[in-house]
């Protein structure tokens, strides 16, 4: 019960874009087209699990060595290295996948939901397997808003007429800033 | 001829280059920690120490450091210095290190550091490379507090409230309109930081004289990774 409590939580209420600041560059700047952000979405949700699957264990190694403050520094080199493994792995035997989501790979070292994602499970104490929901759930709620913002920016950003200095990234804020009130109302669902 | 160059590297960051306003990146610390201006201050400072630092280490190494394996090791840099800033904070300034939370190591992915490491630091001299971390890091800490104010002072109804690093506990701020009329609570909320940060954009995009310097869309120059993607989605965007 308690796992599905928090992929609903990490979808709805704790969206990791639109509730917690993470990730806004890609979910910003790659949700032009709905081909793209569906691309994003299941590249980061994949890493996301991928990453916490490494570097839950690594930290339980480093607190039992008393060097838990490493936890930057190791974190954000494990995770380039795996999205590099993953990336030289996914073009010799799957080349039709690294076609469709490799390219948004290199994009993925340096988005900061998947090291918040990483350091979040260590703060909150989750055990294994819930560290690996939560990573799930978050790239799905991920993935969600991307279809959402797409979905939104293809039928009105690009067809109305917008004054002149919105043009551009103002008005794709305002899109997210409404997006992320009607979000508000998942609050307190469970508090 | 050379000093002028030198204060036009300075002066590049806080206005002409702007890392959030006019280079659109380090999107997610600027939205998330400038609910009120003493962590937008805070978040502003801890930034700027650790590009100040990886820009002098970096633009030091850069004749060492492998270009194959350059972008792991300027991360390898980069979090070294977010890991001493934290303990820092953590040891001196315990209230800025809990209201920063986990945007505190999340400075290790800021774009606008590993930026500034591939396009400036790899490229240029230590004493450039230390003006140009200066000048950004100012740029980065003055929009911090612009939006930290407007979202303060409309959300809040007061002015630089906070504990400022232990100088002044408990400080409730300067009232603006807290003696009249209640805040708007949204503004310090998510939903503002979008909101505010599209009115500050758009106010900047309206002073701009040259309109076809405006950016219309979220590009590739100022991310660390467009070298690596160049065959992705980036190259796309471009053409």
């Amino acid at each position: 019960m308690k796992l599905i409590i928090i992929i609903i939580s990490m979808v709805l209420v704790n969206n990791y874009p639109l509730a917690q600041f993470l990730g806004i560059c890609p979910f910003l700047g790659v949700s032009k087209d709905l081909d793209s952000s569906v691309g994003m979405g299941i590249a980061v949700t994949f890493v996301m699990v991928l990453a916490t699957a490494v570097t839950w264990p690594i930290q339980q190694l480093l607190n039992s060595f008393g060097i838990g403050y490493l936890q930057t520094v190791v974190f954000i080199l494990v995770i380039a290295a795996l999205v590099q493994l993953v990336e030289m792995f996914m073009k010799k035997s799957m080349p039709a996948l690294y076609k469709s989501l490799g390219i948004f790979l290199p994009l993925i070292t340096t988005n900061c939901a998947v090291l918040g994602v990483c350091i979040t499970n260590i703060d909150s104490n989750y055990n294994y397997l819930e560290s690996l929901v939560n990573a799930f759930g978050a790239g799905i709620g991920f993935l969600f808003a991307m279809i959402i913002m797409a979905g939104v920016r293809s039928k009105l950003v690009d067809q109305s007429r917008i004054p002149e200095s919105f043009r551009g990234v103002p008005i794709i804020l305002i899109t997210a800033a409404i997006l992320s009130l009607s979000f508000m109302g998942f609050n307190g669902m469970f508090s | 001829m050379e000093e002028k160059k030198r204060l036009s590297i300075l002066t590049n960051g806080i206005i002409k280059e702007n890392p959030v306003l006019v280079l659109v990146i380090g999107t997610c610390p600027t939205l998330a920690t400038s609910g009120s201006v003493e962590t937008g201050f805070g978040m502003g400072l801890a930034a700027t120490a650790v590009l100040i630092c990886s820009n002098i280490v970096i633009s030091a190494l850069h004749n060492i450091i492998p270009d194959k394996v350059r972008i792991p090791c300027f991360i390898t840099v980069i979090a070294g210095f977010v890991t001493i800033v934290q303990m820092v904070l953590q040891a001196f300034v315990p209230s800025l290190y809990s209201a920063l939370g986990l945007y505190l190591p999340l400075i290790v992915v800021n774009c606008i550091i590993l930026g500034r490491a591939e396009m400036f630091a790899s490229k240029n001299g230590v004493l450039d490379s230390a003006l140009d971390g200066i000048g950004m890091g100012i740029g980065f800490t003055l929009t911090l507090v612009i939006m930290g104010t407007l979202r303060e002072v409309f959300g809040n109804g007061t002015w630089l409230a906070g504990d400022w690093f232990g100088l002044a506990k408990g400080f409730k701020g300067i009232p603006i309109f807290s003696n009249f009329i209640p805040g708007m609570s949204i503004m310090t909320m998510v939903p503002g930081g979008f909101f505010v940060y599209a009115i500050v954009m758009a106010s900047v995009h309206y002073l701009t004289k040259d309109k076809s310097k405006i950016r219309n869309d979220f590009g590739c120059d100022g991310c660390a990774n467009a070298g690596a993607c160049a065959d992705g989605d980036c190259a796309a965007q471009k053409q």
